[in-house]
Order: structure tokens, then sequence, then C-alpha cells
């Protein structure tokens, strides 16, 4: 066996798309089993069963996803609840909602209709990147299939009548920010809100409203299903649960797969992604939760595992989990440089840390690049780092100092070697060029 | 962020074409009464399958259609990258992911092919045919180097099997987006090796299920026989 989960403990069974992705296929898999006899159940019931789940959200920030929908106002008011789907998964390294929103679609939306009955709500939308192109087609056609099941829309035979629809971005990986996501959804600029209003109060056209990971969503189906105690049984007490990772970089066989939570980063990347490019002991570093996160160097990636706390005592995070890695033969330095630009590029300007920090940052860390840069220009950086992270409305900001910062804490060196050699190596060229003219 | 501006060479007018008309006001009904303005960024995307790209006259058109101001609807169509502001290839659009995964396994040899067959990115080819990008990430991270030609994924991609995909565009052709090494989605190379017990596609699944920790029914006591 791969990895540290049986195939019997699966949830999502077509992630790689070689069986139908349609009603009668999910159907056949375990899809839209017994959810009317979940619906039926109160809203307490559903946001009890999902704490001791201990379901966490798979976006990357991993908030307790049963104590989120209690958030939610227990009475509904003139003002519809709404549950709004993140699938604008734009952050380099995860490539992981794709496979569900393609592949397995009716997880997702089985797990719209109980999330919504969970926060009484009878509207749920699915924003998915605009980039998304064929996924959105999939998933439209998924929608489709389950109105005409009766499973959406009035006088469902689920016995609760939820109605969810589409959106789609135009590519701004902002738009991953709930508020942003709120404010690019109702046509405006994808810039943040300032919280409060918190979404559960005001979210959505000013209605209350819960923005979930498509992961999350996604497998709330199957944990009712089989039992809260099921899910919770894997992992450990604070991380809970199976998990889609995702590898990229210098892998031998780079994919997407689900494992428990807790399995450890070498476990996952020998048993699952083929082992790094010549062998393990050619591993420089690993990103492990999308590029956001802090690298961790090889000897640490020999012995952390894949869950919240143990990533975060390094310094680093589960994120997304989907994991970069690097080989000997990479320049770190120009891949956390490319992290930079996607930071300045993707920045909403609304916020000067983070539209003017993120551009100086690429600037300078261009510079380290090929080592033309001042030694005290390092402190520098990270000094402005620290200066862009926590100073803005969103969490982009943040996500672009810290790359860079992990860069700095384990590989300080290279770019301390890089800067001296391209002084002696200047030093020399400006005396040959002299002599040849 | 990135500066767009519109094109300084714009057409005199925009008129939708019925069908897009007809998707656009699909979009519409999808959101609540009042609030058509969420239906935007789908509508500026239908006019750019329409004429390839944003042109100012559209904006105005999808501002009248939706009731906004012009400003809100230029706004959008200059904050989000995916709008095209100037006239594309007529043949191709090709958006190369250029971050870090992609770049880690090559995308830096297949922007150079793009270099060398169309000139410099953010422009037409001299032919007029193809347009070429660098774009942040495409969310296909596991099947990198990866590009997007017209809307749909072309992924694990080498310099060869990019040169011959561009070059059937450019014959005419449209080759068929998705892994080209063999893999079948996100699957490993060679093969998945998880999710190849059987019994989990055998239908049994989708037999009738108990709900595992109900709440207990209050039971009903026997009528007296």
């Amino acid at each position: 066996m791969a990895g540290i989960l049986a195939d019997k403990d699966r949830i999502f069974l077509n992630l790689y798309g070689q069986r139908d992705w349609g009603l009668e296929g999910a159907k056949a898999r375990g899809a839209w089993n017994g959810t009317a006899d979940i619906v039926t159940q109160t809203p307490e019931w559903i946001c009890d069963q999902m704490k001791a789940s201990g379901l966490r959200g798979r976006g990357g920030a991993g908030f307790a996803t049963g104590l989120k929908w209690t958030f939610m106002p227990k009475v509904e008011s003139e003002r519809p609840h709404y549950l709004l789907v993140n699938a604008d998964e734009s952050e380099p390294g995860a490539c992981k909602d794709r496979d569900i929103l393609r592949n397995d679609p009716h997880l997702l939306i089985e797990g719209c209709v109980i999330a919504c009955r969970a926060m009484r709500s009878k509207q749920a939308y699915i924003y998915i990147r605009g980039e998304y192109v064929h996924e959105r087609e999939r998933l439209t056609a998924a929608i489709k299939q389950a109105y005409d099941a009766k499973l959406l829309g009035k006088g469902s035979i689920l016995g609760y009548d939820v109605d969810v629809g589409l959106q789609h971005g135009g590519g701004a990986y902002i738009c991953g920010d709930e508020t942003a996501l709120m404010e690019s959804f109702e046509g405006k600029k994808g810039q943040p809100r300032l919280k409060p209003p918190f979404p559960a109060g005001a979210g959505i056209y000013g209605c209350p409203t819960t923005v979930n990971n498509v992961e999350t969503i996604a497998v709330v189906g199957t944990i009712l299903r089989r039992g809260a105690d099921w899910f919770a049984q894997f992992g450990t007490e604070k991380s809970t649960g199976t998990k889609l990772f995702a590898g990229s970089g210098h892998l031998n066989k780079p994919c997407v797969v689900e494992d428990a939570v807790g399995i450890s980063v070498k476990q996952l990347i020998e048993d699952h992604f083929g082992g790094v490019r010549g062998g393990w002991g050619n591993l420089k570093a690993v990103i492990p939760g999308g590029i956001s996160v802090r690298m961790i160097p090889a000897e640490e990636a020999e012995v952390a595992l894949m869950t919240y706390e143990d990533l975060q005592a390094r310094g680093s995070g589960l994120g997304t989990g989907t994991m970069i890695v690097f080989d000997k033969d990479a320049d770190l330095v120009k891949a956390i440089a490319r992290a930079s630009y996607f930071y300045k590029h993707e920045s909403c300007g609304q916020c000067t840390p983070c539209r003017e920090g993120t551009g100086w940052m690429w600037r300078v860390m261009e510079r380290m690049v090929t080592g033309e840069a001042e030694m005290s220009e390092i402190d520098l950086l990270l000094d402005v780092a620290s200066q862009v992270e926590g100073h803005t409305i969103c969490g982009l900001g943040d996500a672009a100092a810290w790359p860079i910062q992990g860069l700095f804490r384990h590989f300080r060196h290279e770019v301390e070697d890089r800067i001296t050699q391209y002084r002696a190596r200047k030093g020399s060229y400006a005396g040959a060029s002299i002599a040849a003219e | 962020m990135s500066i767009r501006r519109l094109s300084p060479n714009q057409p005199a007018s925009f008129a939708f074409s019925p069908a897009t008309l007809k998707a656009a006001k699909v979009w519409m009904a999808n959101f609540p009464a009042g609030k058509q303005q969420s239906a935007v960024v789908p509508t500026l995307w239908l006019v750019q399958k329409q004429e390839g790209w944003i042109c100012e006259p559209a904006i105005r058109a999808v501002a009248e259609l939706l009731g906004m101001p012009v400003i809100r609807v230029l706004e959008v169509a200059t904050f989000y990258t995916m709008f095209m502001l100037e006239p594309v290839g007529d043949v191709a659009l090709v958006q190369v992911c250029g971050t870090t995964p992609c770049q880690t396994r090559g995308a830096e040899g297949l922007m150079a092919v793009c270099k060398r067959k169309f000139g410099a990115q953010n422009h037409r080819s001299a032919d007029g045919k193809f347009y070429w990008q660098e774009v942040e990430c495409l969310g296909a991270c596991s099947n990198a180097p990866m590009a997007a030609i017209n809307d749909y994924y072309y992924e694990d991609l080498t310099v060869e099997s990019f040169e011959k995909i561009l070059d059937d565009f450019a014959a005419g052709k449209t080759p068929k987006p998705g892994s080209y090494i063999g893999r079948q989605g996100s699957a490993p190379e060679g093969g998945a090796t998880t999710l190849t017990d059987a019994k989990l596609f055998d239908g049994s699944l989708g037999k009738k299920i108990k709900i595992p920790n109900l709440p207990a029914k209050p039971t009903k006591t026997k009528a007296p026989a």
C-alpha cells in the first residue's frame, strides 16, 4: 500500500477522472447516498457532527469548519443566507480543487446542499476561477444533472430545497481571499473588505455569508455518511482526516493524491510522488503548503509531518497541502524571486505596504538572483518584508513576505555567496574590458 | 499590480451577437433581482469570446446591458488580467504559466519557443495569427509545465511537444488538450498507485446505508395487543 491510507477510506474515488464523473457514476461511488436522511436533521446536529470530525478548512487557513458554520445567524431574517464556495484556486503549487471540480463535481454539489442546511441557507454559489474553463463546463453540466434529478431546486426529493449557482472570476489571485471573493462576486474589483463586519454578519449583498473551500465542502457528505469518528481517526488530535495533497517541482512523478493528514513529508514524496529527482539525498528544500508558506530545508523535511501543528512549529504551514519540491540543482533564490513577482503582479493595490512593498521586494530579489546587491540589503529586505507582513487588510501582504523570510532563514548563506561572487567577478571583468579596448 | 490600459486603437462600435446576448441573459438571471452587476465578469468574458478582446465600445455596451456606470465596467475590465485589452492572435492566444512550479520544470524553455516563433510577448505575431504571454499560476502545478491555448490546458509539455502543438495550431488544426506524456488527469506518470481497490467501484457504495450517529428518535410504545 502506497502511503498510510487504505483505498477503502478514500473520499475522492474519481480523483483522476478514470470513471464517470456524472450523476450515475457518482451515485455508484456513494455520492448522494443517504443525503435525504442528513438534510432532514437539525442544523445543530450537522454542525455538531462536523465539529466532532475535526475538519479544518482546506483552503489554507485551517479554521474549524463546524465552528465556522455556527457563526451564521440562527434565524433567517429578510436577508437570505448564502454559502459561497471558493473555487478560485490560484496559489502556485495548489491544483487539488481542480480535480474535484472536473472529476467529482457531485461530491461538491451534495456538500453544498448539506452545508446550506447546516447554515439555514437556500442558496449556494460556487465561484470558480475564470481560467478553469473545462472545469466550469463540467460543473455546469453536473449542476444541470442534479436539477434534472430533483436533487436541487424547488420540490427537491431530499426534502430540503437548495439552489446552487455558478459565478466565475477573471484571473485574479486576490479573489481567493474571502472578502475579495465577495466583492468580485458582486461584480466589482476584487479588493478585500475590512473585517468586521465579518461575512457571517454581512457578506454578499450585505447578507450573512459563509465562504468555504471546495475540498472542505466536498468532503462533508462522506464524513456524515461514514461518521465523524471515522474521519477523526486519521491524523492527529488537531489535524484530523484525509486530505488531498499535490506535488510539483523536482519530483519524479508529480501528482495529486489523497492520503491521511499526518503522513510524513518524506513518505508522501517517496510513496506518492515517485521520490525526489536524483534520490532523497538530492533534496534541497520543500515548500509544503503552496508558495505562500515558508520553505523547510532537507534536514527538516526528513522528519516533518503534514499536519497543521508540526509544520507551524517549523515556521512553515500546511496551507493547502500542496508542496513544491526543490532538488540540489534548484536555484532557490530565482524560485523565490519568481514568487515575489507573482505577488507583485497579484497585489490588488488597495493597501500601500503591499502595493509598493511587493514591487520593491521583487526588484531587490531580482538583484539578489544575480548577486548585484549590497550585503546590507539583505537585512533591509527582511526589514521591509516584516513591515509588509501584518500591515495589510488581507493576507496577501503576509503571503508575499513569508517565502522571502523562509528563504533567508535557511539559505541566507547562498545569497551572501552570490553577492560575494558577483563582486569578485565584476572586479576582474572591469579590468579585462579596459585591457581589451 | 499590473498596469493595464485600453488599446489606443478602438473600433467605432460594438454589437452583441445573439448568442452572446442570450448567454449574458442566462448569467443575469443567475443572480437575485436587482443584482445584475454580478454578471459583469461573465458578460465581459462572453464579449471576449465573441471579439477576441475587450474594446471600449463593448465596455459601454456591457454597462448599458447591466445598468452599471461605465467607469465600474472599465474598472473591472482593467483589474482582471484575463481580459485582453488589445486584439490577440487570430488563431491562438497562448498563455504560458511561468510561476515557480512551472519554472522549476522548464517553463522558460516553452517561453523561448514562443519568443522564437512569435516574437516578444504581449504582441501579435508578425502574421497576426498568434499572441503569447507569460501568465501567473494557472492551477495545474502537478502537470507542469503547461500552457493554456484558447482557454484549454496543454500539460506536461516539453519544448518538442509544445512546438508540435503550436505548429498544429498554425496549420489550422486544434490539438487535443490535456497531458502530453499520456497521464490521466493528475495521476502519477505510469498510472495511479491508489484507487486500485475494485470494491470501490462495484456499486456497493451506492447501496442504501444507515447514517451513523443520528439522534435517537423517541421510541414509540407498542399498542396493546
